[in-house]
């Protein structure tokens, strides 16, 4: 196997005393979907945050262990967070566009790093759009406020607007929970496109919706992973019985 | 007494709080605009005040009054500006916090005469700065930098956590987060907040009367250069505000038309005041409008 591009070792993280996550050894190949699953408050998102130390933000939180991002680690004192969010997105539960036009919100990381180019940023929006399957929906009012877009639409300028600043890993919280039926089957048409030049790792609540586009899933209980495997293998033959009892409905 | 009757009484007895409020509001605006509403003329607008005569006017203080609050402004507003981002945006929850936020209230509970008494010692006496725009200036910054600091640390916290996590996500540090996307969400309700307090400054007469001065010498208004001592921009002359001057003329005024005159210079002050109220919510809803929804 090749060297992975994302990985966890022996990752813990303490909310004050309360131990989140206790000791997650996770590998995250090059491209494709990974999908994160668990019942409610079992550290997937938490983990999902670790990786690109979203969890900064928050107080009081000790984290211990490693992740590496491509043979560095992530929580070494010299890292330039700045840099690691960069390349590696994040794409949250809640649509969260700037209250600004579709346009402006796709090439805000584009024009603080520096873009000044006017071709330069109408291709890269286009591209964006287009990777995210909004273009077509959203092209002729640009500069309209994204804030006037369905929760969807919304969604999709989202993950339109990290794709622009050409992130290797995208990291999906949640990204579809917030949505009805039909936008989120337009979300995951999308993601199943992105896997093929992104690594995608996704939490999601919805056992289908890991099944019908995950390449890998992991199962997280109670702070811990339980088992990691082929989408496939985990729904058809899992190894561990809590990881049936979930997958079967017996609990969660 | 049952429930029912309960609710009734309660429910008549707060319509009828709710309702004195507003009256006591309408007859004193009623009042002082009706009593103030004859001398309301170009002339009383623009002329300036007489000591001794009739048929003085408000000029030169109604332009000291805007004057110093320009001033004033300038002064504070970047200063609540970065205390307010910093306590917001910044600031850990820790001792240091604790004892800013404090001090704001501290200082936002002192009584503005209190306010001026200081300013007169510190800027007036002991920085020699004598009668002044620019100690009434100071002496009206301290008055407004913790109300300001207060609604702008508000603004802020207004705006949800999701953007904040939205742009450093994106890879924006927290700087660029803060003035790309935080400070243009929170421009409407910043905008707003600092009208209100605009209004506040307006009508302060306490903090002024012994930092600013109570005379209003004769101003050139064609001379525009700030180091004449009759430019109306000098910031070192001493300038009697409209509110000083409601005071003056009804504790010592000797001109025989001293009561309409006052009447007068109070309904073009509550004016004012209004004028900045509507002004800010007018503004504050309009640019939410344009920067929150569908818009060409």
């Amino acid at each position: 196997m090749a060297l992975p591009i994302m990985s966890t070792d022996n990752l813990h993280l303490f909310y004050g005393k309360k131990e989140a996550l206790k000791g997650i050894n996770l590998d995250f190949q090059e491209k494709g979907i990974t999908a994160l699953i668990g019942p409610s408050g079992c550290g997937k998102s938490t983990f999902l945050r670790c990786l690109n130390r979203m969890n900064d933000l928050i107080d009081d939180v000790t984290i211990t262990g490693n992740v590496m991002f491509k043979n560095q680690n992530v929580y070494a004192p010299d890292t330039d967070i700045v840099a690691l969010r960069k390349e590696v997105g994040m794409v949250f539960q809640q649509p969260n566009p700037f209250p600004f036009s579709i346009y402006e919100n796709v090439i805000y990381g584009l024009r603080l790093a520096g873009v000044r180019d006017k071709q330069v940023l109408d291709e890269a929006v286009e591209r964006s759009l287009r990777q995210a399957a909004i273009w077509d929906e959203v092209k002729d009012d640009l500069h309209k406020n994204a804030l006037a877009l369905s929760g969807g639409q919304q969604q999709r300028v989202c993950i339109a607007r990290v794709l622009a600043v050409s992130p290797e890993v995208l990291l999906l919280d949640e990204p579809t929970s917030a949505l009805d039926p039909v936008s989120s089957h337009v979300i995951e048409e999308t993601l199943l496109q992105l896997r093929y030049d992104y690594t995608v790792i996704t939490v999601t609540h919805n056992l289908q919706q890991a099944s019908r586009i995950a390449d890998r899933t992991a199962f997280f209980l109670q702070g811990e992973l339980i088992e990691v495997s082929d989408t496939k293998k985990m729904f058809m033959d899992p190894q561990k019985q809590q990881t049936q009892d979930y997958i079967s409905g017996r609990f969660g | 007494m049952n429930a029912k009757t309960a609710d009734k009484i309660a429910t008549a007895v707060f319509y009828a709080i709710a309702g004195s409020v507003i009256l006591i509001l309408a007859f004193l605006l009623g009042y002082i605009l009706i009593s103030g509403f004859p001398k309301l003329t170009w002339q009383f607008l623009t002329t300036p005040a007489k000591a001794f005569t009739a048929g003085g006017g408000i000029g030169i203080q109604l332009f000291n009054s805007f004057y110093l609050l320009l001033l004033a402004m300038l002064i504070s507003f970047p200063i609540a500006l970065g205390a307010g981002i910093y306590l917001n945006e910044y600031a850990k929850q820790n001792w240091l916090t604790t004892i800013i936020r404090t001090a704001i209230e501290i200082l936002s509970s002192l009584p503005s005469v209190v306010v001026g008494l200081f300013g007169f010692l510190l800027f007036v006496v002991h920085m020699k700065m004598g009668f002044s725009i620019l100690s009434g200036a100071l002496a009206l910054t301290f008055f407004n930098l913790p109300l300001l600091t207060r609604s702008i640390e508000g603004s802020l916290a207004a705006i949800p956590n999701l953007q904040r996590e939205a742009g450093l996500a994106l890879g924006l540090s927290r700087w660029e987060t803060v003035t790309h996307v935080i400070l243009p969400a929170a421009v409407p309700s910043i905008l707003t907040g600092v009208i209100l307090s605009a209004g506040r400054v307006f009508g302060e007469a306490a903090a002024l009367i012994y930092t600013s001065g109570q005379s209003a010498p004769a101003l050139n208004f064609g001379d525009w250069n700030p180091f004449n001592i009759s430019s109306p921009l000098n910031p070192m002359r001493p300038a009697e505000t409209l509110a000083v001057h409601i005071w003056k003329i009804n504790s010592e005024g000797i001109m025989p038309d001293a009561s309409a005159v006052s009447a007068g210079s109070s309904a073009v002050l509550v004016l004012a005041v209004l004028l900045f109220n509507f002004l800010a919510r007018w503004l504050g809803r309009r640019l939410y409008h344009r920067l929150t929804s569908a818009t060409n």
